[in-house]
């Protein structure tokens, strides 16, 4: 008997030291918790509550269009209410309400304590909020953006516009910055954070498709950025980038903003699938039926969702030719979608269906995304669209599509996963009449919009002439949107008030399969122990897992050296390479965010000084994040981490998570690179003229400057090798000379430009040639930055041998840069003269 | 509310309830199509009865428009069906009693409902659509036929030219005339910011682009007196910028582009009107063809090139259109004193200054003045 209770001490005593070391700060420190559980609830609340606000703004677009030639508010109120409406829903609710839930669902769901860059979630959480609640503040000032969620120039780069334009591009900007870096900590944390044994053909598919929609968020918002960058350079410094009379174009604009918006769609309606095919599953009590067949539609959505963005554009006067191309591509992305509707009705027909309220929000999701789907073939379709577009067949077709297939979904995924926030269950007779309300209050507003739009009610008018038929239309979907709005206020009514009255439940109440069935509300750890994993229903298929797990008998159930913990496994087979190490605690998530927050803000006022100040201290906060927080050298090679396994505490290249990190980010800042030259051939292919009798940068200046490029990407690989061989000093040389030749090399690419007079203001072409060489001379100065990074790292010991993680990414960052370089000064240099 | 009240309905109802003169279709299609009607107002759209007003793509006049409404019933019916069947197996399959499936079906149901079933009806609709494209708007094919409509979309008005094929012009503004069963090539510009030329009863829309010259192709089937409407939000007064669009008899129409090419018939230079509108600049901004007001406006466009300049609409025979301010008002004598006196708040953010200035009886002279150009 006492050796049983001396192992039940020494768990308990283990048990303790892991809650220590998960444990939230206390006070006024818990903001400054970055655990990703905290983290997931504040990003989602922050969502949730950006998505009441702009439902707010739509029953005042609604109440203002209830009655025809209505004084109710201004059209200047009336544009900046529509605008923020579709701005806000788009970019502070529908994408970060699944990087919320991912998340927060994700460590569990994999079997891991935490994701691999914990301070990069907290860094993008007071990133979105701070920015967002610039961006939604601004209509309280009567400065909100007013020209539409897609900023269209000319409009949007005119005075008309107003200081609502810089607001929407600059604080989105800042957002957009904030969902690449939830991204990142997405990919990386889906690849590599898995429980061991978790094979990718056993992951679960809430996994799968945020992998896929994070893939998509790193490819569709860098194009975003590099239109903002341009446009913002048109509004700051006149750079006539849309302007047609100097050889711009403002059609590069809807190009650019289209190529992010259309995956942008997909990228907001495949988590809720992946919601639905968590909850399907679950009460149909029944595994998936054709596991491989939604995975690959999933893959299929996400890769045609990047063909499709023309179909905003089939009335801009394109040639015929491409529109037909669109069209196709657009109807053909129906088949994939079509696959994972009837994927679901299929597992539910192969089982026995509980309908419970998050079936009943599912299954109404379904019905209302259906219709939106139909409608969208119909629009997909060019000669519809000619008459569609830019009604309110439209306005009601793009309400279909995602209150149907994202908002229900997020309300039965609410339901469904609200046991895991404290253990408590939300209320079924709320829950069935907030359904109710809402199906009948949304079809009520949407349905007769279908109709309004095709009797030529155009969208964004702030009014409307009585008698030509548009009258009861809108007021009856004005009436609908106050039964869909008392549907909301019922569920917000319910998640605020019920958690004092309600006891806590079961752990598992819907007796689910999935692993984050198994995480303890009231702890922080994510799991109790790492199992090992053997189906894609472990709960169900893996008997007394669940105890296991909480037992602590599986893998690193302890805490040992006192430091936040988590097991990395390998990307495909999920077996062991590392105990990772994450970032604990900390403030200085929230003072980068801060400082940034103040660079892009102050930006927007031209307050330069204030911007250059808080851009300074967001590097010095970035330094000191890096050299604190990452690549610290462990006390020893390896860590046992239970059942006879024992594996490394630190790992560099390919292995490391940073390395991946690196990998994901500059994969997303190439394409924001390649937006920037696909503008530089899109002005070609539109004029004779392309220069505009602007002389070049010349042949010498950026071949030079690609030279020195070339060299400190030689340089830095050099170091690496030699680091490697331990040729320290050496290494410390050339890092040293690579450094210098990297500064050399940006100042050449923008002497180019510079002799030979370029003024970026008097037509397109010097200007997107100033941009490109700015470009690749910014990326030039923060390799430099790296680059003296590891110099100081080696010079303080904590860069060796053994330990050279800093100068692997570094040197994976140069091999962008070297492709940066290459582009960038070939284009400008060889391609004009080989016209 | 302010008594602002749009003429849209007025003068719509005014005109006489237009005849069918022209029949591209033939009657077995009509009796398809008013049979397709029937099914989808019995089953999803009670609202989308015909006589759904003048700004309808669903009440055609026009070769497109028909076009599109046939294919927009037939869609509806066959998404409807669609969406009840799917609908139909889902709540069945939410049922607690019934036997599950094996897994092979299942696996079949998804082969055959998400994947043959939608590429197969999918292809069908695509060939149709691209099968349309080109023969709802053929371009070029017959050059220099007809008359030539050339319209700049201008914040917050329209700049029309017709251009006939004798080469000679005629410039308009706010308001569109064609003739019935001719197909009229547009081609279209913007002055300012992004603006989309659309006639729901004729046909579809084009953007109108800085920097680009658009075209578009209508062919109106039915006498009438419709609504155009600016459909790209274009700024602040972007729900004010319509118009109305006319289909004429094509020797009306001849007859009505003839008396337009002259200055007004009844143009008095000599009223005190005119001395006002003189007075106050007027001239500086709108033509009036046949006096010293010239406007600045280029009579034409050369293609590839934004205008810049349009100061102010043609004025030449306002007194004969239908509306004020694109179709903002009714034209008569006091909307046009109120317009007058009033621009900049009757359409925010106009060029033309309000001239609150004016004393209500000169500018009673010059509505009269103004409503005297017919």
């Amino acid at each position: 008997m006492s050796d049983v209770s001396d192992t039940d001490r020494e768990k308990a005593a283990e048990e303790a030291q892991l809650r220590a070391v998960w444990a939230n700060p206390p006070g006024w420190r818990y903001w400054t918790s970055v655990n990703n559980t905290q983290v997931g609830l504040w990003y989602g609340s922050a969502a949730f509550a950006f998505m009441l606000f702009a439902g707010l703004l739509a029953l005042l677009v609604r109440a203002q269009l209830s009655v025809p030639e209505n004084d109710l508010i201004s059209a200047e109120l009336y544009n900046q209410a529509y605008t923020l409406h579709g701005t806000v829903m788009m970019f502070l609710f529908a994408v970060p309400i699944f990087e919320a839930v991912a998340i927060f669902l994700l460590p569990p769901m994999l079997g891991a304590r935490e994701l691999p860059f914990p301070r990069l979630g907290a860094f993008g959480f007071w990133s979105f909020f701070i920015g967002g609640v610039f961006v939604c503040g601004s209509i309280f000032f009567g400065a909100a953006p007013n020209s539409g969620w897609f900023m269209y120039p000319p409009l949007a780069t005119s005075d008309q516009a107003g200081i609502g334009a810089d607001i929407w591009l600059l604080g989105l900007s800042f957002i957009e910055v904030a969902s690449l870096a939830a991204a990142v900590e997405l990919i990386v944390g889906i690849m590599k954070c898995r429980a061991p044994g978790m094979r990718v053909n056993l992951m679960p598919l809430f996994a799968w498709y945020l992998l896929i929609v994070a893939g998509m968020i790193v490819f569709a918002f860098p194009p975003l950025i590099a239109g903002d960058l341009l446009f913002e350079m048109q509004r700051i410094f006149d750079w006539p980038f849309f302007d047609a009379a100097r050889g711009g174009d403002p059609l590069l604009w809807q190009h650019l903003f289209w190529i992010f918006g259309h995956p942008e769609v997909y990228i907001i309606f495949l988590p809720a699938i992946a919601l639905l095919a968590m909850i399907v599953p679950t009460f149909a009590g029944r595994p998936i039926v054709g596991y491989s067949w939604i995975v690959l539609a999933a893959v299929g959505t996400g890769f045609l969702s990047f063909g499709l963005w023309v179909h905003h554009m089939f009335a801009t006067g394109l040639p015929q030719i491409s529109l037909a191309f669109f069209s196709a591509a657009s109807e053909a992305v129906a088949i994939p979608t079509a696959v994972q509707i009837f994927v679901f009705v299929a597992t539910m027909l192969a089982g026995r269906v509980i309908f419970s309220i998050p079936m009943l929000f599912a299954m109404g999701g379904i019905a209302i995304f259906v219709m939106g789907g139909l409608t969208g073939v119909m629009v997909a379709l060019v000669p519809f669209d000619w008459q569609a577009h830019d009604t309110y067949f439209i306005v009601a077709h793009l309400h279909y599509v995602l209150i149907g297939g994202m908002l229900f979904p997020i309300f039965a995924g609410l339901y469904y996963y609200y046991p895991l926030i404290d253990g408590k269950h939300m209320s079924e007779k709320v829950g069935r009449l907030a359904f109710w309300l809402m199906f009948t209050g949304f079809n009520i507003t949407f349905l007769p919009m279908h109709i309004t739009g095709l009797r030529g009610m155009p969208r964004r008018v702030y009014t409307y002439p009585a008698d030509i038929g548009w009258d009861w239309l809108n007021l009856i979907s004005t009436m609908g949107a106050v039964v869909l709005g008392i549907g909301m206020f019922a569920v917000v009514v319910d998640v605020t008030l019920h958690r004092k009255r309600k006891p806590k439940g079961e752990q598992n109440p819907w007796k689910a399969g999935t692993l984050e069935w198994v995480s303890e509300p009231e702890e922080n750890w994510g799991v109790r122990s790492i199992p090992r994993i053997e189906s894609r229903y472990p709960l169900w298929d893996q008997k007394d897992l669940a105890r296991q797990v909480q037992a602590g008998e599986w893998y690193l159930p302890h805490a040992r050296e006192g430091k936040r913990e988590t097991l990395v496994t390998s990307v495909l087979d999920a077996e062991p390479e590392q105990v990772l190490r994450v970032g604990g605690t900390s403030l200085v998530s929230i003072f980068c965010a801060v400082t940034l927050g103040t660079v892009f803000i102050a930006l927007t006022f031209k307050l330069w000084f204030i911007s250059l100040a808080g851009g300074i201290a967001f590097l010095a906060g970035l330094i000191y994040w890096l050299w604190t927080g990452t690549g610290e050298i462990p006390e020893a090679e390896e860590k046992d981490i239970g059942r006879g396994i024992s594996v490394p505490l630190y790992a560099s290249g390919v292995k490391a998570t940073g390395w991946w990190g690196m990998f994901v980010a500059m994969s997303g800042d190439g394409t924001a690179f390649a937006s920037l030259v696909f503008g530089y051939f899109f002005f070609w292919t539109r004029h004779e003229d392309f220069t505009g009798g602007v002389v070049g940068p010349g042949m010498f200046w950026p071949l030079l400057a690609l030279a020195l490029f070339v060299g400190a990407w030689g340089a830095t690989l050099a170091a690496r090798e030699i680091n490697r061989r331990h040729g320290v000093n050496a290494a410390r040389l050339l890092l040293g000379a690579g450094a210098v030749l990297s500064i050399a090399g940006s100042a050449a690419g923008l002497v180019g430009p510079w002799v030979y007079g370029m003024d970026p203001t008097v037509h397109v072409y010097p200007a997107i040639v100033w941009i490109l060489v700015i470009w690749a001379a910014a990326h030039g100065g923060v390799g430099v930055i790296m680059q003296l990074y590891c110099l100081a790292r080696s010079l303080a010991g904590r860069l060796t041998a053994r330990h050279d993680m800093e100068l692997q990414n570094v040197a994976l960052y140069w091999h962008f840069m070297l492709v940066t370089a290459l582009i960038t000064f070939s284009v400008v240099a060889v391609f004009p003269e080989a016209l | 509310m302010t008594d602002l009240s749009w003429p849209a309905s007025r003068y719509l109802l005014s005109v006489s309830k237009p005849e069918t003169r022209i029949t591209t279709r033939t009657v077995s299609k009509r009796q398809v199509e008013a049979w397709l009607r029937v099914l989808a107002l019995a089953s999803v759209a009670p609202a989308a009865a015909s006589c759904s007003g003048v700004q309808s793509a669903l009440d055609p006049a026009g070769a497109e428009a028909t076009q599109i409404a046939t294919l927009f019933w037939v869609m509806t019916v066959g998404g409807f069906l669609i969406w009840a069947l799917v609908v139909a197996v889902t709540l069945y399959a939410s049922r607690w009693k019934r036997k599950p499936i094996t897994e092979d079906n299942a696996g079949r149901f998804i082969f055959w409902g998400g994947v043959v079933f939608p590429v197969t009806v999918l292809t069908a609709l695509l060939a149709y659509a691209l099968w349309l494209m080109p023969w709802l708007r053929p371009f070029g094919a017959e050059e220099g036929a007809g008359v030539r409509v050339e319209i700049v979309g201008s914040q917050f008005w329209w700049h029309v030219v017709y251009r006939r094929p004798d080469g000679s012009t005629v410039v308009s503004a706010n308001e569109i005339r064609l003739p019935v069963g001719e197909r009229v090539e547009f081609s279209l510009e913007s002055a300012d910011m992004i603006h989309s030329f659309w006639i729901p009863a004729l046909g579809g829309k084009m953007d109108m682009i800085p920097g680009r010259t658009n075209r578009l192709s209508l062919l109106a089937t039915r006498a009438g007196t419709y609504r155009g409407q600016c459909a790209e939000f274009c700024g602040i007064s972007h729900a004010y910028m319509a118009f109305p669009a006319i289909a004429m008899e094509p020797a009306d129409f001849e007859a009505w582009l003839d008396q337009r090419s002259r200055p007004s018939v009844d143009l008095d230079v000599n009223s005190d009107g005119f001395a006002l509108f003189m007075r106050e600049g007027c001239g500086t901004c709108h033509r009036v063809d046949g006096t010293a007001a010239r406007g600045t406006q280029p009579v034409g466009i050369a293609a590839g090139r934004t205008p810049s300049g349009i100061p102010g609409p043609d004025l030449s025979h306002v007194g004969s259109r239908l509306t004020i301010g694109a179709a903002l008002l009714d034209n008569d004598e006091q909307t046009l004193s109120r317009f007058i006196a009033h621009s900049a708040s009757l359409k925010p953010g106009s060029q033309m200054p309000g001239y609150p200035n004016l004393t209500s009886d000169e500018l009673r002279e010059i509505a009269a003045w103004l409503k005297g150009l017919q």
